[in-house]
Formats: C-alpha cells, structure tokens, sequence
C-alpha cells in the first residue's frame, strides 16, 4: 500500500456530486459544502499531512466519483 | 457448483431466485439462503415473471454497478425479483416527485433542489431540536413504564417529529399519513391497496403544499414553493421525503436496539464509552443493513469485474449480503462497533445515495445513548424468538419491540 502521507493534490467535480455530504463528514478539514446547493466546496486542495488519509478516505467513499487524487 | 453459471444453455429453472426467507436463522443475519448464494459476487437469477438477471452480493461489483450511469433506476425498467399482487413482473414509471425511479438529468433536477437542505453541517444543526424530541419521547415512555413497545413509544416518535418539524407537515395529521406510508413498503400489499395509500398520501401533501403556498411558513416545503417545481411535483417529493423519513430510521432505532439487546458486550461497551455512539451507529447500519435489496437494469452491455451484464438485464444488489461481504468486512456476521464500518451500502451508492443520510445519523447518534442512559436496565419483554418481524417489507424491522425496565 501506498504511503498514506505521501504528498497529495486534490480536485472535485461539482457536476458529478450529488451532495451526499460523504466528504464533508470524513474529512472535515479537508471537503465542505456549500449553502445553497449542498455541493462539494474543496477547501484544501493539497492537505496537510494529517488530513491526508482522511481526505483519501473520503475520495474512495465518495458515491459519485467526484474527488480526483493526484499524488 | 462445478458448471459455469454463465454457460448458454443453462436452464433457467435451475437458477436460483432472491432468498428471502429469515425463519430459521438470527434476526439479524440475511436469510441462509442468500448467504448460500453469496459466495459468488454476481450470480444469474431467475426474476418474478421468469426474467434472467444478476443478483449481486459482492461489495465491490455492487460499488461499481451503483455508480455507474449505464445502469438505470427507471422503474419501467425494472423486473422485480418476486411477483407482486396484481402487478405482473414490470413495474410502472416513476409517479411524479418519485426521484428513486429517475436517471440523469430529470434526476439530478430534483436532487439539486434538495442537497442544499441536507448536508452535513444543516443536520448537525438539527441536533438540539433532535435531542429535545427523543428526551420529551423518553419522559413519556418511562411515566407510563415499567414496560413499553419501544417502536411505538420512541422508535416511530423521534424521527416522525424530525421529519415533520424539517417538512413543515404537522405532526399531529399523522393518522393522514403514517399508515399509507407503511403500505406502500408493505410487500403484502397488493397493487390496489398500494395505488389508494399513494393517492391518498398525495392528496394530503396536494393539500398541504397550496397551504404552504398561500401561507408559508419557515421549513422545507415552502421554501420549495418558491423553486420552479409545479404543486403536483412538489406533492410527490413531499410524500417520498415524508415516507423515507418516517420509516427507515423508525426501523434501524428497533431493530439496533434489539441487536444491542442481544449482543450484551457490545450494549456495555456503548454504555460505556458513549463516544462510540456515531460508530456504533455505522456498524449497525452496515450489520442490519434495512433498505434491501437496490434493483438497477442495464442500458447497454456492461462488463463488470470480468463478467458481461447484457443490455435489458435486471441486477438485483443485495445490500444485506454485500454489507456482510467477508472480502470488505471480516469477520462479517459478528456485531463490533469497535470495528471500521464506514464503506458499507447501507445507505446506497452512486447518485441515488440516501439525501437523509445526515439527518439518520444524528438521529441515531442522539437516540441511542439517550435511550441507554434513561434505562441502565433495559432489556426485552419477551424472549427474542417471540419479537415479531417485518419480514415482508421494504425496509426491514421489528413489528413491535416490547421491553421493560426497573423503576428507580
Ligand atoms: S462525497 Fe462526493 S457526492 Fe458527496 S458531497 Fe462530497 S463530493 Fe459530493
């Protein structure tokens, strides 16, 4: 398995989310939404190294595919 | 079973349909036969009107098959895996403000109008309002104790006062609403009967929504009168949200409850540590797993995980069998809210996921340690095999949980 710290860019699709808020719940720091339409808002792009893992998390839990990781 | 399952050639008699008898086994395990089946991640099943489809078990075919476009949630679409009464096989399409039964784009038309009502942080908002109800449920429960039907005395209550409070629908009409939302997730119910409980549901929320439009008042659905919806689709959505509300989380309150009852160690874990309420509530959504099964048909050919799913055909994911699927969960039959749960389907996958989910985990999260601090002795009434089941619906749960206490 990879190194959960390893260095990690982030990108949201707000097309594709469906605001299941899966994001915003594992990785607080990491994903919000927004007001109005409850859509992903990515707050930190490239993570610190303590919110890496969550934010991976909440990429693979994510139902719609929306959270692109690049290491 | 040595012969390829997908050979040509294969009668279709010999093919297995969806098991849904629970008698023999626990409460809280998927029926034995479905266990039998799940050794195969997607397996061919024979339908109600002798249609040939999939019945998937396995967690990450059932992951992929959900999220992708190329299966569609259109009723008309759909085989169902048992014949119902008075409905042959097919179903109809969607009645109007039924998103369930959509696909992109009309789908996601609905949904945009709704996310921004659910999300996490608006949910967390609820709680105080969430712990006021479940403590006025909880008064009244332990006045009238020593003993109590804890569907009818708190676990129908908390989330049909949420529910209602979040809708603008007033509580006090619930004799309007409540059974027509039980038939409509009754499989006993033949189509008639469904057909009335729906047109009377809509007639109540039709209703409501030219009240809310002349007067409105500070909740969801006079905020929707001010969207593009018509009041036919605004009745319709009303009545899919009020039903879903009303409902599941009613179901996972009793029936948890009840798994925590008879899982002594994990009850005093919970009570222990009531830190560990919000995992607790993911293990037991993940280990009951009430919403089953999630029917999709396939548009086109689509191969999955190696395996060829024709245009036309039914997939039946059981999410029962794919919560428990030993590859993602080890150890899958044993209740552990130490473990990691998060990942589980309970809650669907792909763009249909459960809009409520927030709100059902603050329900939860609040709900049961409350109910476990109140009444340090709580246990069943009756013995365990006595509890009556809804074996035979939609969402899956006890009938009635009677359960008793000592009074301090
Ligand atoms: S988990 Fe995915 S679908 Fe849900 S809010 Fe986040 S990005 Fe959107």
């Amino acid at each position: 398995m990879s190194d959960p710290r390893a260095p990690l860019r982030l990108g949201v699709d707000r097309e594709r989310c469906v605001g299941a808020g899966m994001c915003a719940l594992t990785a607080p720091a990491v994903f919000d939404q927004d007001e109005e339409e409850g859509l992903v808002v990515l707050l930190s792009p490239a993570p610190a190294p303590e919110h890496r893992p969550a934010a991976r998390m909440a990429a693979g839990l994510c139902p719609a595919e929306a959270i692109t990781l690049t290491g | 079973m040595s012969h390829d399952p997908n050979a040509v050639g294969t009668t279709t008699d010999d093919l297995p349909t969806l098991p849904t008898d629970r008698h023999t086994g626990c409460p809280f395990d998927p029926p034995e036969g479905l266990t039998a089946l799940s050794d195969e991640p997607m397996r061919r099943m024979r339908y109600g009107d002798g249609h040939v489809g999939r019945l998937v078990t396995g967690h990450a075919a059932a992951r992929a098959i959900l999220a992708d476009p190329r299966f569609s949630s259109r009723y008309e679409l759909l085989h169902l895996p048992e014949p119902m009464e008075g409905m042959p096989g097919q179903i109809p399409p969607a009645p109007i403000g039924d998103i369930i039964g959509l696909d992109a784009p009309e789908h996601t038309r609905y949904r945009r109008l709704l996310t921004g009502r659910f999300t996490v942080r608006r949910m967390r908002q609820l709680t105080e309002r969430v712990e006021r109800f479940t403590k006025e449920c909880l008064d009244a429960m332990e006045e009238a104790g020593p003993t109590a039907d804890l569907v009818e005395a708190f676990a129908q209550p908390v989330p049909a006062l949420v529910i209602c409070e979040l809708l603008g629908v007033p509580y006090s009409d619930r004799e309007r609403f409540q059974s027509q939302v039980a038939t409509l997730f009754d499989q006993t119910a033949d189509a008639g009967a469904k057909g009335d409980a729906h047109t009377a549901l809509l007639q109540y929320l039709g209703e409501l929504v030219l009240a809310k439009r002349a007067e409105p008042t500070d909740d969801l659905l006079s905020d929707l009168t001010t969207s593009d919806l018509t009041d036919e689709e605004l009745a319709g959505l009303g009545g899919l949200l009020l039903a879903a509300g009303l409902d599941t989380t009613a179901n996972m309150l009793a029936l948890g409850t009840f798994a925590l009852l008879s899982n002594p160690d994990q009850l005093d874990a919970l009570r222990a540590d009531p830190g560990l309420a919000a995992q607790t509530v993911e293990e037991l959504l993940r280990y009951l797993s009430v919403a089953d099964p999630l029917l999709r048909s396939a548009l086109e050919d689509v191969e999955v995980d190696g395996t060829l799913i024709k245009a036309g055909e039914t997939v039946t994911v059981s999410v029962q069998a794919v919560n428990r699927d030993p590859r993602r969960f080890p150890d899958p039959d044993r209740l552990d809210i130490h473990r990691k749960a998060t990942g589980h389907l309970a809650f669907g996958h792909g763009v249909h996921q459960c809009l409520g989910q927030q709100l059902a985990r603050v329900e939860m999260a609040v709900a049961f340690p409350a109910l476990l601090a109140r009444f340090p002795t709580l246990r069943l009434a009756v013995p365990p095999r006595e509890v009556p089941l809804r074996e035979r619906s939609n969402i899956y749960g006890v009938v009635s949980l009677p359960v008793t206490w000592d009074q301090v």
